[in-house]
């Protein structure tokens, strides 16, 4: 990511509740898939299956509190990267989902009010460096925290691979 | 200013003196284990392109989650671990038949102490705060970046202090309260935070008890969970430990604590809890759900498949059968646990009683094979998740509660407390 695409322009596909967790995202039978490209696939498969059809590429998700808890999988992560989504908002995020998502360059927004005030439809820009959340549609803007140092570098680079390669492989 | 146990670890792992709440540290990993989602691992560690992992003596590798291979695809993600594990020099590789469910093997096999930081790709690697381990789980490319450096930024976290007092009523235990806690708290109620138990009832705790708190607290949110370094616990690692560790490890008595929870199980919980469908923190006590069928009861997972679960399971059975409309599987958590089993009698009054006996895994736990769900069926099961289609169907129901519930419940075909057989 460069700066420019610090700022996420894309569509509400989805505002879903609060703790939306792994086996919602990614249900276990999956596991076996291996290759993060082939997880889109079975992306919110037993819940919300009309997702998977739904999705252009670059629309966000909005969620409640404690979304992506349970498992570690990052199966999880990367299938909702896969199958297109640009980033989602959320009340809160469980901790292994939130590192999972830095790791693999998925967008993740920190907002409490965002699944009251945001409907399925709307357009929304978000800029991740300084956390704000437009809503072109209905003209709110919405208070996000600022990425932090770390995780906005992360992001930038495309996530830990690209940036653990340029650390450690002489190219 | 003292510091809380996570604090005092994350110190010593990342070189500092004192570390506080919400500071990020690089801390040293003295242990990374995963499962068969090592394969994703490697896909990124490969994609990463450094040659050699860190140290091949600090990764273990245990297969549990489809074991013996369930699939084409599953045999070949095993082999393909092997080959990975050996050419690496990885020799910590408890491979089928060899080992069991990766949380019971690895403090039986002696990887895990106090003072240790501990990694897994799984996310109940908090279970191994039973043995005053900082452990916690992490996603499958943060765990190739550990392989790459051995070492991983942690946020400090804020300590959660839950203290227990009073007996447990009759049939009442360690996963009745832990259920209990994560009903009162919430399922992210301790998120990104660590947790200590403490109080007598916590003492007198048996280490196979104090794991299933740890290992639930994941369920809560907690990153990280420590149950008594104490005198109990060195007794256990001195038979299965080599590793020299700090014995007198423990938190400040001026730790700060972010919150401090008391909970008097004899007056708190009088009767089984039961985690209902779909969220382990729909905790209700068991007298509130009226008649609730039962089609298939489940003992067994890293939460509740330990040699006293299956006791109380065979005096609970003994001389009785599973229902008719029901049917029972267990699933000892390692094959040392199947063989104590064997040696005293258990599996055998339990196969009498009309059980199947799986072989040491996962099992059904995460809906992969060995015992999956129809729709419009329940079960009562001892593992500890129960999220939407987590065991078969997208329109079964798992209850979650204690091994002793589920034993009942597989007498009578509903849930039922063992108290009213
Ligand atoms: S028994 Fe269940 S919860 Fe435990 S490691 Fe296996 S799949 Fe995960």
């Amino acid at each position: 990511m460069s700066n420019n695409d610090m700022i996420i322009k894309g569509r509400v596909v989805a505002v879903l509740g609060d703790n939306i967790d792994t086996d919602v995202i990614y249900p276990g039978r999956y596991l076996n898939i291996t290759d993060k490209l082939d997880t889109a696939e079975h992306v919110f498969e037993l819940a919300y299956p009309e997702l998977r059809s739904e999705v252009q590429q670059g629309d966000i998700i909005v969620g409640g509190m404690n979304f992506g808890c349970g498992s570690s999988r990052e199966q999880a992560t990367a299938a909702i990267k896969y199958a297109g989504f640009g980033a989602v908002i959320a009340g809160s995020f469980a901790r292994i989902f939130f590192r999972n998502s830095l790791n693999l360059g998925l967008p993740l927004i920190n907002n409490a009010e965002a699944c009251k005030k945001i409907k399925k439809g709307d357009q929304l820009e978000i800029n991740l460096l300084e956390g704000t959340i437009k809503n072109l549609t209905s003209g709110e803007t919405l208070q996000a925290p600022a990425l932090d140092e770390r995780a906005a570098y992360l992001l930038k680079e495309g996530g830990l691979i690209p940036y653990l390669r340029k650390k450690h492989v002489k190219t | 200013m003292g510091m809380t146990l996570a604090e005092k670890i994350l110190a010593r792992a990342s070189g500092k003196d004192v570390v506080k709440p919400d500071e990020i540290v690089m801390a040293k990993v003295d242990l990374a284990m995963s499962h068969e989602n090592g394969d994703v691992v490697r896909k990124s560690f490969a994609e990463i392109g450094v040659e050699k992992v860190w140290d091949p003596d600090k990764i273990v590798f245990i297969l549990d989650h489809r074991v013996p291979a369930e699939s084409e695809k599953t045999a070949t993600t095993h082999k393909a671990l092997r080959e990975f594990a050996r050419k690496q020099g990885i020799k910590h590789f408890y491979d089928v038949g060899r080992g069991g469910i990766c949380h019971q093997v690895l403090p039986d096999k002696g990887h895990v102490y106090p003072g240790a930081v501990l990694v897994g790709t799984d996310s109940h690697t908090t279970t191994h705060g039973a043995f005053g381990t900082f452990s916690t789980g992490i996603g499958a490319t943060e765990m190739a970046g550990v392989w790459t450096e051995g070492e991983l930024w942690f946020k400090v976290p804020s300590t959660i202090l839950v203290k227990v007092t009073g007996e447990f009523n009759p049939y009442i235990c360690a996963k009745d309260l832990i259920l209990y806690l994560i009903g009162k708290i919430s399922a992210s109620g301790a998120d990104y935070r660590s947790v200590e138990f403490v109080g007598p009832t916590i003492d007198n705790m048996t280490i196979a008890s104090r794991m299933v708190i740890a290992n639930l607290s994941m369920e809560m949110g907690a990153k990280v969970a420590f149950l008594p370094i104490d005198q109990k616990l060195h007794d256990f690692l001195s038979t299965r430990c080599n590793t020299q560790y700090d014995k007198n490890l423990a938190a400040d008595p001026d730790a700060v604590y972010e919150k401090v929870i008391e909970i008097d199980v004899n007056k708190d919980i009088s009767e089984p809890q039961i985690a209902c469908p779909h969220f382990v923190d729909n905790v209700k006590p068991l007298s509130q759900l009226g008649d609730v069928k039962i089609h298939q009861g489940v003992i067994g997972s890293c939460t509740n498949g330990r040699l006293e679960d299956l006791e109380i399971a065979a005096k609970i059975l003994d001389g009785k059968t599973v229902h008719p409309e029901c049917r029972l599987i267990i699933i000892p958590a390692s094959q040392q646990i199947l063989l104590e089993a064997i040696n005293l009698g258990y599996i055998q009054t339990l196969i009498k009683s009309g059980a199947m006996i799986n072989p040491p895994g996962c099992g059904p736990c995460v809906g992969v094979h060995q015992g999956i769900l129809a729709a419009g069926e329940n079960c009562a099961s001892s593992t500890n998740r129960n999220f939407l289609g987590r065991m078969g169907s997208k329109d079964s129901g798992v209850y979650l509660c204690s091994p002793a519930v589920v034993a009942a419940s597989a007498i009578k075909g509903k849930l039922t407390n063992p108290n009213d057989l």
